[in-house]
């Protein structure tokens, strides 16, 4: 009977050639799904910091009322309580993002998404919200309410 | 006329052998018990799927993409372009249908034991049809760029944000940057007519070439009867399940034309939330359950609770075939029962006082 002789293995050769192609895999793999992901990654807008905004005239705001307005990117709700004092806080719910609004009939600081409710320094007091708004520093010059972040 | 369609069929038989499909879809039948009516669901909710594929494509024609162009465009829909108005309709009417057809068909597999052995990857392609159609529901929900749309997709993306590690990225990733934009509507866009569509198109066509292959699931009890009674289900089941589509569609017609779905305001980034805000229905038993969970709760913030139980229970639905033994080896299982109800229980007691709140 004919027996087919036994190649010796190469083992070394062999380990070579996997690490060859288990590299060229992975570089491969890397180079293809490395620009994807990349892309994916929505690039940094480059933003206009913002450390102080007109927020309009006091004259023009009634007690007990509050407004949003713009800082940069970001709202901020506008307060001027009963007492005549004004206070500015950054309107994002520190719950999960909406946009909250001064309700007068509780004189809070509400969130309609979920219920949430701050009072007028800003502190959460009732509903879901972990954390108080974070506040901004308001200046009066004149009749005109400036706003800036706190240091 | 006959000789010419005959003529086809040979045609198309000679090449890729049809007649034995024809054979095999012949001498398919559908058990018939006291239970059987909830088969008809899966086919409810693939003909809704397919309202849905064809009132998309035609809201396409119109539809613009873009912060200052996407309420615009529907709005030119539903004034200017003839019968928009019960394109727009009917694609609102059905993708809600079409979620709640689909929860019916899936509570009725999960009480009925049908997922267990065989039948397991035709469960769980389902769950992931489910879930992606969550996933239409949500991304369609932002495309009118409407103001309920802007915070509802705000605090969606906001609680994905709050999963562990990878969830600031995928935020980022949801929203295409920090905040919801026009960026957010791109990518919803997309999302919605494209990779969700394709996604779907391949679930959809695994789980009905299974229920093809493996014919429909018996439930347990009936089993041990032993007279069993079938149907054909060509042509039987198949004339049965077109005129409960054709009821669906006069149902959607009804309600597209006596109740047509509302646009709404603009979404404005620097409003406040307006009061009475609330997601749609079938994400309302989450989102009552959000409010009740106290912001700090132990070590733990309290949407990462909430995130995390409704992920964990989301994963034991999906792999309960694999939980579930004592279904497979044909025993009744009273404790997926239980669970079945406490779930049903809970959704429907948590979307009422959802939406009487």
């Amino acid at each position: 009977m004919n027996q087919i002789p036994e190649i010796p293995e190469n083992k070394s050769k062999r380990d070579f050639l996997q690490w060859v192609l288990a590299g060229g895999v992975t570089a491969f793999l890397g180079a293809v799904f490395y620009p994807i992901f990349a892309y994916l990654n929505p690039p940094k807008q480059a933003e206009v910091e913002v450390s102080s905004v007109k927020a309009g005239k006091l004259s023009e705001m009634e007690k007990e009322s509050g407004k949003i307005i713009k800082f940069g990117t970001k709202p901020v709700i506008l307060i001027r309580t009963a007492n005549d004092e004004v206070r500015a806080f950054s309107a994002t719910c520190t719950h999960l993002d909406c946009t909250v609004q001064f309700r007068k009939d509780f004189g809070m600081i509400w969130c309609a998404c979920h219920n949430g409710k701050y009072d007028l320094n800003g502190r959460n007091i009732s509903g879901p919200p972990p954390r108080p708004l974070d506040e901004f520093r308001v200046v009066i010059q004149g009749d005109e309410i400036l706003i800036s972040k706190k240091t | 006329m006959k000789t010419h369609l005959q003529r086809i069929y040979s045609w198309i038989d000679e090449r890729v052998e049809l007649q034995g499909l024809v054979e095999y879809m012949g001498k398919k039948y559908v058990p018939v018990h006291r239970h059987s009516i909830w088969y008809y669901f899966g086919g409810v909710s693939l003909f809704l799927f397919i309202i849905q594929v064809v009132t998309g494509i035609l809201l396409l024609l119109y539809y613009k993409s873009g912060e200052e162009l996407a309420f615009e465009s529907i709005n030119f829909i539903m004034s200017k372009v003839q019968f928009g108005w019960l394109i727009r309709s009917i694609h609102s009417w059905t993708a809600n249908l079409f979620i709640l057809s689909a929860m019916i068909h899936m509570f009725s597999v999960y009480f009925e034991k049908a997922y267990r052995k065989p039948r397991e990857i035709t469960w769980v392609t389902g769950i992931f049809m489910f879930f992606l159609a969550l996933g239409f529901g949500f991304s369609g929900y932002l495309l009118p760029w409407n103001e309920l749309a802007f915070f509802a997709t705000k605090v969606g993306t906001d609680i994905a944000g709050v999963v562990p590690i990878i969830g600031k990225p995928l935020m980022i990733f949801l929203r295409g940057g920090e905040e919801v934009t026009g960026a957010t509507l791109s990518r919803f866009f997309g999302f919605h007519v494209a990779v969700l569509p394709g996604l779907f198109t391949v679930f959809l066509s695994i789980h009905l070439l299974l229920v093809q292959r493996q014919g429909m699931s018996e439930p347990l009890d009936i089993k041990k009867e032993t007279e069993q009674k079938t149907m054909p289900f060509f042509p039987n089941f198949i004339l049965r399940d077109l005129t409960l589509w054709l009821l669906v569609l006069n149902l959607l017609a009804i309600l597209a034309v006596f109740f047509p779905w509302e646009l709404g305001k603009k979404a404005e980034a620097f409003a406040s939330a307006p009061a009475g805000i609330k997601p749609e229905w079938y994400f309302l038993y989450m989102f009552q359950t959000l409010k009740y969970i106290p912001g700090k709760l132990w070590f733990l913030d309290g949407e990462i609770l909430g995130v995390l139980l409704f992920g964990i229970a989301g994963l034991l639905w999906t792999i309960v075939p694999f939980w579930d033994r004592k279904s497979s080896r044909g025993e009744q299982n009273r404790f997926v029962n239980y669970i079945g109800l406490f779930a049903v229980i809970y959704i429907i007691i948590f979307t009422i006082i959802g939406w009487l709140a």
